[in-house]
């Protein structure tokens, strides 16, 4: 696996974005990923994160600007939530093979990397959501594949559990050195492996490492004050104002606190 | 061989179950179950075109069923009314228009009941031919695209992400349930065809621990319906077509004590 040239350029987004029913979703994202690169989008809800994983995976294509994929790019891809209706029978084992042919030793080795071997026959339908997401992940990697889209792959587990997780994706990467497309509501955890920090509110607001990002003032604007200190962030505030070129600049005395956020680290 | 209507229909009804089994599955895992109503009840304004138009009967009750799946894909992108209220007017106004145009033939003999709840007990070897070579090719192309089927009925964004074609899938689909309709419509009638889709594939849930295996189950389950049904209607002098209905709704309603957790999807740690 590492005859994968390392920072092979995977996808690129030009100034992509979606317009459905005359509402603009997303717009003017730039963005590309490398092998070995995880790549974090965040953002408040309906800021068209979803719709930017989208367009990289394909389901949506841009109305405005392009999508260049390398040819034969391989996707791994790990949706937001996957409901399976008690009618559909599906144990772990089938789920595996959903959309290829994999052989029962693979199967067994994609789910012993993430720690669910024991799982093999259990119904999909019994798992918890921790033990559900780290199925769905060994399911996204039997597949080998060059880009992973994870698309906010620690929903409805708990924090130690979203802990490994994030280990898990950092694991994945180095082990496959696949690129990773991840999109997260917080940022606490997913900074320590995260290359880059896109932060999303219709359109690009801010992007850089991790530490960065969190000192940019677009993101103290977009995500408010307590977003640093909370883990998981659900409730943001919107009452930003945008410059000119776009970018979001806070309301003057509301943004005003300097956290140092080095303490807030629990792992 | 088959020489009396007994053992045709016999043969007739098993080679019907074997393809509405496994297609059932997915009627019931997409919740199609009124979508393959409202195409079935379409079949009967197939068979007023049909004669109208002097063309086979099967072919025109095929493109009448797949018309109005087409409309109602057309329809649901409309994004106006709920899919829920546009199956309800399909459903209802093509079964009424199909009654209506009937009604106009004066020409022809029709036996409208024959063909609201099917005449098994007639089937000619030329209609088991079809049965067969039509269950045939429908299974064939079940069989081919499974996995794109599962995976699109699983979730559809997951299978495009991954390169393949859910929209391909939901109208393979389509197609074979219109093609279903059309090979059943003789034999269990437009009223009664859904029931040989759906009932056997759910009593096959509890007992399945993955789609095939349902599928499988399903198809089994719905030619014991078919064997049971027509013995009964023979010794109780009943209707064919509501007594392997009457079969399948009973076989459903025994494995309902079938306790399904104790058989599957145990957490094991030593292999199945």
């Amino acid at each position: 696996m590492n005859m994968r040239a390392k920072g092979e350029t995977l996808i690129t987004l030009a100034g992509a974005g979606v317009r459905s029913g005359g509402r603009v979703l997303v717009e003017g994202v730039d963005l590309s990923i490398s092998r070995g690169e995880i790549v974090t989008l965040i953002g408040p809800n309906g800021s068209g994160k979803s719709t930017t994983a989208k367009m990289a995976t394909g389901v949506l294509k841009p109305t405005t600007g392009t999508v260049t994929r390398k040819p034969g790019l391989k996707i791994g891809y790990v949706p937001q939530k996957l409901s399976i209706d008690w009618t559909l029978p599906l144990t772990v084992e089938r789920l595996m093979t959903l959309t290829g042919r994999f052989s029962r030793p693979e199967i067994e080795s994609a789910l012993e990397a993430v720690g669910a071997r024991r799982l093999l026959g259990a119904a999909v339908q019994e798992l918890s959501g921790g033990e559900f997401q780290r199925v769905l992940f060994a399911r996204a990697m039997i597949r080998k594949p060059d880009l992973l889209v994870l698309d906010e792959p620690v929903q409805g587990v708990d924090f130690s559990g979203e802990v490994a997780l994030y280990e898990l994706v950092r694991q994945i990467r180095d082990v496959t050195q696949a690129g990773i497309l991840m999109i997260s509501h917080d940022l606490h955890v997913v900074m320590a492996e995260t290359d880059t920090v896109i932060c999303l509110n219709g359109h690009i607001c801010c992007r850089g490492t991790p530490a960065a990002v969190k000192r940019s003032p677009e993101y103290l604007a977009l995500f408010g004050t307590r977003a640093a200190e909370t883990l998981a962030i659900y409730e943001h505030h919107h009452d930003h104002e945008h410059h000119d070129d776009g970018c979001v600049v806070g309301k003057g005395g509301k943004h005003d606190h300097h956290h140092e956020h080095a303490g807030h680290h629990h792992g | 061989m088959l020489t009396d209507f007994f053992s045709r229909a016999i043969a007739a009804g098993i080679g019907l179950a074997f393809v509405t089994g496994p297609l059932g599955c997915f009627v019931v895992w997409r919740r199609m179950a009124y979508f393959g109503d409202t195409m079935a009840h379409s079949a009967l304004l197939g068979v007023a075109i049909s004669i109208l138009l002097s063309i086979n009967m099967t072919l025109g009750v095929f493109a009448v069923a797949a018309m109005v799946a087409g409309a109602l894909l057309l329809l649901q992108r409309q994004n106006t009314l709920s899919t829920d209220a546009l199956l309800g007017i399909l459903s209802h106004s093509s079964l009424a228009v199909g009654l209506v145009l009937v009604g106009f033939l004066t020409q022809v003999r029709i036996d409208l009941m024959g063909f609201l709840f099917g005449d098994i007990l007639a089937v000619s070897m030329d209609d088991i031919i079809i049965i067969y070579a039509g269950g045939a090719a429908i299974l064939a192309l079940l069989a081919l695209n499974w996995r794109p089927l599962l995976a699109a009925t699983v979730s559809p964004e997951l299978a495009e992400a991954e390169g393949l074609n859910p929209e391909i899938s939901r109208i393979l689909l389509m197609l074979l349930m219109a093609s279903v309709i059309a090979i059943a419509m003789k034999l269990v009638g437009v009223l009664l065809i859904t029931s040989l889709l759906i009932i056997p594939a759910a009593t096959a849930r509890r007992l399945s621990p993955t789609p095939e295996i349902m599928a499988l189950v399903a198809a089994g389950l719905g030619a014991v319906s078919v064997v049971g049904g027509l013995y009964g209607s023979l010794t109780w002098d009943t209707a064919s077509g509501p007594s392997i209905v009457v079969a399948a709704l009973l076989i459903f309603l025994v494995s309902l004590a079938v306790p399904t957790a104790r058989l599957f999807g145990r957490r094991e740690s030593h292999g199945t």
